[in-house]
């Protein structure tokens, strides 16, 4: 599979040169302000497939679930195209322009020994003009990973932000055996889902898994001992190292941007605190002093500020503070008795977290110029937000019914998506860094 | 202030406690032989679609023949006996210990006293609401608070291990407050 993502990596190469040589500038421009959108329609048609093969993966399906989740496409429904064109030569725009299409995506597939080469064409049905080809080849099982690339050539072109619909999460499952007897799971999936991938598995919990600022390495919670301890786990060998197993908890690791520390908390002298790990010698150096509980640690992307959860106010709420330890902690949140778990968007002008009023929790983001806080979900128990390696959507774990489930959301709280999964409690979600 | 090893009074525990705050804790509440190397328990080797090796964690270390047969015995499991309550429970947002469990730990701690081999882990737990990491933090202040009754009455701080699970391992799985009410526990586990 890496090995196959890693084709597919060169063939974009090659092919964006080609693509991209001549349009430099996007085609939108997406600005988010105070949650003023609108969605782009778009018509993503059936890919003719080779010789009419049933293939698992509907590439033209998973390009509009893409796209639609993403909260800037309104896509056709099938059921309205007038016509399914697969060739660039068979587009009427009229077509598509009754149907009030802004853009038009359509493909088809070819069959080379085990290889599909699958060819993208991109229209804009107002200028009646292609504004990308595309071709990938990939074996059968890549396919997926494949429409998603293609996703996110589409979404760059037509936002002019990267897409994240070739990204990957890492999440932690529960399923219930015996009575109060759980298994815990610490799985990797595309971030749509689908291409589970377990990675440790466990009679005991497992928390807070956070990727190193490569995507090579997941730092976790595991109770497998009995104790917590923090593993550091490479996902090419499934090699694991015990980086913290300290008297007490060992808990929330949170990586360096330069990926050679972990900011982690224990309560080895007492209460909890944070510490600074160094990953070469395993050296320590604690960075929160106070009484009171401070956990949850997430780095700035410069690395210079610690943002971290703290209850020295009596009540949790984040703070920051230098993450050299020069300088006092300021308070940050001031909306809602409750704010926890916060972290940064990858340009650092965004907390995402979780706002508890009265009991009830949801999704909310503070912008740190302003210190105004928003809300993007409707709780009753939504926890573990993580932003897109693009910034402009968050995933975290919700309550559904007596199920705890995936969703994102966009920033500006209006589009929605629940994450499909199988069995079992699913939480604790992070989405990688861009690849 | 030192206590000889019989029963303290509990008015007097309850006193001692209500001053107590967390930054006055400094104890050792494992003992350092628990910080070893790790034991990573790989039994099988499975491996993921992409060819890295999926670890299968935990494996049972330990026979637990002895300390089932001690719970099994009428001293540990008849319900007359305070010794066969061994789940303290506690209010929303709150690690005080509550007065109606202070005989039940009082019982523990008797029995610890008198049998300096035994030990026991005090496991802490929360319920479902706020943020996992956190909860770890405020279910290991409920376990504190037992640990630091039992020292008080007289109970060898090296026979008592605290570990927290914060919401991770609940007991009653709906999402009311009858279920939260039940999760908010510190368990006393005899090893």
């Amino acid at each position: 599979m890496i090995k196959l993502t890693r084709k597919i990596s060169l063939f974009l190469l090659c092919l964006n040169l080609a693509a991209y040589s001549h349009l430099l500038r996007a085609e939108l421009t997406i600005e988010i302000t105070e949650g003023v959108q609108t969605a782009h329609k778009i018509a993503v048609v059936p890919f003719a497939t080779p010789q009419g093969e049933k293939l698992n993966a509907d590439i033209a399906q998973i390009i509009a679930d893409d796209l639609a989740g993403s909260g800037y496409f309104k896509v056709l429904e099938r059921g309205s195209m007038l016509t399914q064109p697969t060739q660039p030569a068979q587009v009427k725009f009229r077509n598509w322009a009754a149907t009030g299409q802004d853009y038009l995506v359509i493909g088809f597939m070819t069959k080379d020994n085990n290889l599909y080469h699958v060819q993208m064409s991109l229209f804009d049905v107002y200028k009646k003009e292609q504004l990308n080809g595309l071709r990938l080849t990939v074996e059968a099982s890549s396919l997926r990973m494949a429409a998603h690339r293609l996703s996110d050539v589409i979404y760059q072109k037509l936002t002019g932000v990267d897409g994240v619909f070739t990204s990957r999460i890492a999440y932690v499952t529960s399923v219930a055996e015996a009575e109060s007897k759980h298994r815990y799971h610490l799985n990797i999936a595309d971030y749509d889902g689908a291409n589970k991938v377990p990675m440790a598995r466990s009679k005991e919990p497992i928390m807070s898994p956070a990727w190193s600022p490569k995507g090579d390495k997941i730092a976790y919670v595991s109770f497998e001992n009995k104790v917590s301890e923090i593993i550091v786990q490479t996902l090419s060998t499934g090699e694991r190292k015990s980086v913290a197993r300290y008297k007490g908890i060992n808990g929330s690791p949170a990586w360096s941007p330069d990926g050679k520390k972990l900011a982690i908390t224990l309560s080895k002298d007492g209460n909890s605190d944070i510490y600074i790990l160094t990953l070469t010698d395993l050296s320590l150096r604690k960075l929160t002093k106070s009484w009171a509980i401070d956990t949850e640690a997430a780095w700035s992307p410069d690395g210079k500020q610690i943002l971290f959860t703290s209850d020295r106010g009596r009540l949790p709420q984040l703070y920051i503070m230098p993450s050299d330890g020069q300088g006092g902690a300021k308070r940050l949140t001031f909306d809602g008795s409750y704010n926890a778990r916060g972290s940064f968007s990858a340009d650092g002008k965004t907390v995402v977290m979780v706002q508890g009023v009265q009991g009830n929790y949801r999704i909310a983001v503070l912008d740190l110029a302003t210190g105004g806080s928003h809300v993007l979900t409707n709780g009753p128990q939504d926890e573990s937000p993580s932003f897109a390696p693009n910034g402009q959507t968050v995933i975290y774990a919700r309550r559904k019914l007596n199920k705890e489930i995936l969703s994102t959301v966009t920033l500006d709280g209006v589009t929605k998506q629940d994450i499909r999964h199988t069995s079992g409690m699913v939480r604790e979600p992070a989405w990688s860094p861009r690849k | 202030m030192k206590f000889n090893k019989t029963a303290v009074p509990l008015f007097l525990i309850a006193a001692l406690l209500s001053g107590c705050t967390a930054d006055e804790e400094k104890n050792d509440f494992l003992d350092d032989t628990s910080a070893k190397t790790v034991d990573t328990g790989v039994a099988t080797d499975t491996y993921n679609e992409e060819g890295a090796k999926v670890s299968e964690l935990n494996v049972d270390r330990t026979t637990l023949s002895g300390v089932e047969a001690l719970m099994n015995s009428p001293e540990f499991s008849d319900s007359a006996s305070l010794l066969s309550k061994r789940t303290i429970y506690f209010e929303y947002d709150s690690s005080q210990v509550l007065s109606e469990f202070f005989p039940v730990i009082e019982a523990h701690a008797q029995y610890l006293m008198n049998h300096p081999n035994q030990r026991i882990v005090l496991e802490g737990h929360s319920d479902e609401r706020g943020t996992r990491e956190y909860n770890i933090a405020l279910a290991e202040q409920r376990a504190k608070s037992v640990f630091k009754m039992l020292q008080l009455i007289g109970v060898m701080s090296n026979q008592v291990d605290i570990v927290s699970y914060g919401e991770e391992k609940p007991v009653a799985m709906a999402h009311n407050d009858k279920s939260y009410a039940l999760n908010r526990r510190v368990q006393l586990v005899y090893k």
